[in-house]
């Protein structure tokens, strides 16, 4: 992918640096450019393979009965599914991809704080998703929990559960050093000039994802421990046989797994509320409102867990307690869509695939957030728990939020990242695909979750067959666009056209260096003295 | 922990910071036991009451003593590096590590005495005790076990800092690796002192 480029504009840092050749030189670099992009290529690969898991399950769903494979592997699948899409793809994606390589940058720093440690993290990355591959295989089979390993049966069960767990304990431990990372480089490392509030916003963005990173993610690290104890050692945290408590196992759970919808979403707003200024060429409206409610979005974030667990038996009190929280979290969400509005408003807005992608990613998150309330409130919570609504719910917010906004980003910043331009046309025609795949696909389970259909079965009664059938042809649409863009992407890294430092007409500090950008970012020392977003 | 970075970068403050950040997951990974401590103690009062009767006080006052004086002999060879006294402060990083060790021995003994009267997760014995009892035995292996690693992982990070000592790569100009070593050590020696009473005392 990168060959070509060395050509484009010496001491880039695609170039060799380093006292090692090719591959070897990427895998020893602790540029945190290099780093990035080798995110990206690790998050492609597994999100290639989640998708190819989930197009098996419509294909199984296509039509009602057993179609190509047996309940246990659909159980297998789903649960392997999950573990990549969550632990490998969102929550790394964008704060690891797109963070590590443009933090240091859009602060004006020649790199994070702690470089040689940011390399680790992703070689703990590595082994944890090595560990998660290995899982799928030999042993007893493939986990078939679920990816929330749902205590006393992933006790219980005898597929590779172990090995799953210790998959996603090694996995948060490279989150909590990136978080840690990006706190320290984002306290320490900006620019002369850049005051907290003249900072970039997908900077911000990521300040509140990496505290939630470093606050969270070491609860759910020792409850996976304690499920590993409990299955090697007998011990029973959380097993009633042995006097321990499974609802607890949820608690702890989901005290990180809530806030983990965070870490994927957060870091997509930032992306979004760069993307919208510079193609509406306007001030960004209410930047503050953006920050705070950012903040904000972390620390309520932090205690709505238990909407998790409307049903799974808790006091009235602390049920009626935690709706209400997940009813306030609404309110900083709805700030940032009026302030995307509010910045389109008078602007002159230059639709291209990237702002597609982004104003898709509003209105997906805006379907998918108003769900969430419903999903929030204690009466119909009970009604749609555990359908299809829910299913539809967060992939509306998981992938057409956060998958949307990876995909408006890796467009968005692609000139500068590989120095070529992407092809617009192609673009626009994979946006056309993705997006009505993606409608056809999830909105239909909103309806099959409200008519009844329970999530994780294989199968399911005739009178589901007609959603089913479309969320199914949906599914195969989505994954033809998605092969256009991917398709798209790599071509243009080899033949497009060259890209100039500053594509879009940017104002933030990553335009202002060449594309791809040298080797230490920038020549001189950066000062900073007007606000990023001053359009004229 | 890294200590500096490339780029011929180099932040005290910003190392001393990344470390406490680091001390805050850890106390929250810790946390996350002390929750599961309190509403199984809560649940089961009069089990741990019973249980907690076979831990030795003795011995776990004798660790927490033995823990608490390594936190003041690294603490002083931080100062003793500040002044320019690195015979001072290696032998005090010495003496930082012998005890680690003595705690090490004690724990072995201790653990070693209670597996030797089957009191352990899943043995025969203690599957036969009331739940209360299976957890508290439970989490006492798993709490101190977590704990015995940690003080392992500190081991090694003195160590290697009674080397970088040695070889004037830390010097009194530079010397933020050795208090993060100090800082971690003093995380290790607060946990402690939250599980000596939780476990021993507490009856």
């Amino acid at each position: 992918m990168t060959s070509n480029n060395s050509a484009l504009h010496p001491g880039s840092y695609l170039d060799q640096q380093g006292k090692y050749k090719g591959i070897l030189g990427w895998l020893t670099s602790t540029d945190h450019k290099r780093i990035g992009i080798l995110y990206l290529m690790c998050i492609l690969v597994f999100f290639l393979v989640g998708v190819t898991l989930g197009g098996v399950m419509k294909l199984e769903l296509l039509r009602p009965g057993e179609q190509y494979i047996d309940a246990q592997t659909y159980n297998g699948f789903f649960t392997v599914h999950g573990i990549i899409m969550i632990f490998m793809v969102v929550i790394p994606g964008l704060a690891a991809v797109f963070g590590n390589f443009f933090l240091p940058i859009m602060i004006g720093a020649k790199d994070v704080a702690f470089p040689r440690l940011n390399l680790f993290s992703w070689y703990i990355y590595i082994v944890g998703a090595a560990i998660a591959v290995l899982s799928q295989f030999g042993g007893k089979g493939a986990p078939d929990t679920g990816w929330t390993f749902y205590a006393p049966y992933s006790i219980d069960s005898n597929t590779n559960v172990t090995t799953a767990v210790l998959a996603a304990f090694v996995l948060g431990f490279s989150s909590i050093l990136t978080g840690l990372n990006f706190i320290v480089t984002i306290h320490r490392m900006r620019a002369k000039g850049m005051t907290w509030f003249k900072m970039p916003l997908f900077p911000w963005s990521l300040y509140a994802t990496a505290w939630i990173q470093v606050l969270a993610t070491p609860i759910v690290g020792i409850t996976l421990l304690m499920v590993i104890a409990e299955r090697t050692f007998r011990i029973g945290f959380f097993d009633p046989s042995l006097g321990g408590d499974p609802i607890l196992y949820q608690h702890l759970f989901w005290i990180y797994s809530h806030p983990a919808v965070y870490i994927m979403i957060l870091p997509a707003m930032g992306v979004i509320t760069e993307i919208i200024p510079t193609f509406c060429q306007r001030k960004v409206f209410g930047y503050q409102a953006i920050v705070l409610s950012s903040l904000a979005i972390a620390g309520v974030g932090y205690l709505v867990w238990g909407h998790h667990m409307f049903t799974s038996g808790m006091s009235d009190f602390s049920r009626m307690a935690f709706s209400f929280l997940t009813f306030i979290v609404a309110i900083p969400s709805a700030i940032k869509v009026f302030n995307w509005i509010a910045t389109m408003y008078k602007g002159s807005i230059k639709i291209n695939t990237t702002f597609l992608y982004s104003i898709s990613f509003i209105f997906q998150f805006m379907i998918g957030g108003l769900t969430g309330l419903t999903l929030g409130a204690l009466a119909t919570n009970v009604h749609v728990h555990d359908t299809y609504y829910v299913v539809a719910h967060f992939h509306y917010i998981v992938f057409g939020g956060m998958g949307f906004a990876f995909f408006a980003a890796i467009h968005y910043w692609f000139p500068k990242m590989f120095g070529r331009m992407y092809n617009e046309k192609l673009g626009k025609i994979g946006w056309a695909i993705v997006f009505s795949g993606f409608t056809l696909l999830y909105f239909p389970m909103f309806i099959l979750g409200l008519q009844g259909m329970p999530r994780r079965y294989f199968d399911y009664l005739p009178e589901y067959s007609g959603g089913h059938f479309i969320s199914s042809i949906g599914a195969f649409v989505l994954i033809t666009g998605i092969i256009i863009m991917v398709y798209n992407l790599f071509r243009s890294a080899k033949k497009g056209e060259l890209a100039p430092a500053n594509p879009w007409d940017g104002r933030t500090l990553e335009w202002t260096i060449p594309s791809p950008p040298p080797l230490e970012n920038f020549d001189n020392e950066v000062v900073v003295t007007e606000h990023p977003y001053d359009y004229k | 922990m890294e200590h500096t970075a490339n780029h011929e970068h180099r932040d005290d403050k910003g190392s001393k910071m990344g470390m406490w950040i680091f001390i805050f997951t850890e106390l929250l990974l810790f946390g996350g036991l002390f929750l599961v401590y309190a509403v199984s103690r809560a649940k089961f009062f009069e089990d741990f009451h019973i249980a907690a009767h076979q831990l030795n006080v003795f011995v776990g006052a004798v660790n927490t003593i033995v823990l608490l004086v390594s936190s003041m002999t690294i603490a002083m060879s931080i100062t003793a590096i500040q002044k320019n006294q690195k015979r001072v402060a290696l032998m005090l990083l010495g003496i930082t590590l012998t005890l680690a060790f003595v705690f090490m021995v004690n724990k072995y003994f201790e653990w070693g005495g209670k597996i030797h009267h089957q009191l352990y997760p899943g043995s025969d014995i203690v599957l036969t005790l009331k739940h209360g009892q299976v957890l508290f035995f439970g989490l006492y292996f798993f709490m101190t076990g977590l704990h015995a690693f940690h003080i392992i992982v500190g081991m090694a990070l003195i160590g290697y800092v009674f080397f970088q000592i040695k070889n004037d790569k830390i010097k009194p100009d530079n010397f933020q690796l050795l208090e993060n070593a100090g800082l971690y050590w003093h995380l290790v020696d607060l946990i402690w002192i939250f599980l000596f009473p939780l476990l021993y005392l507490i009856t």
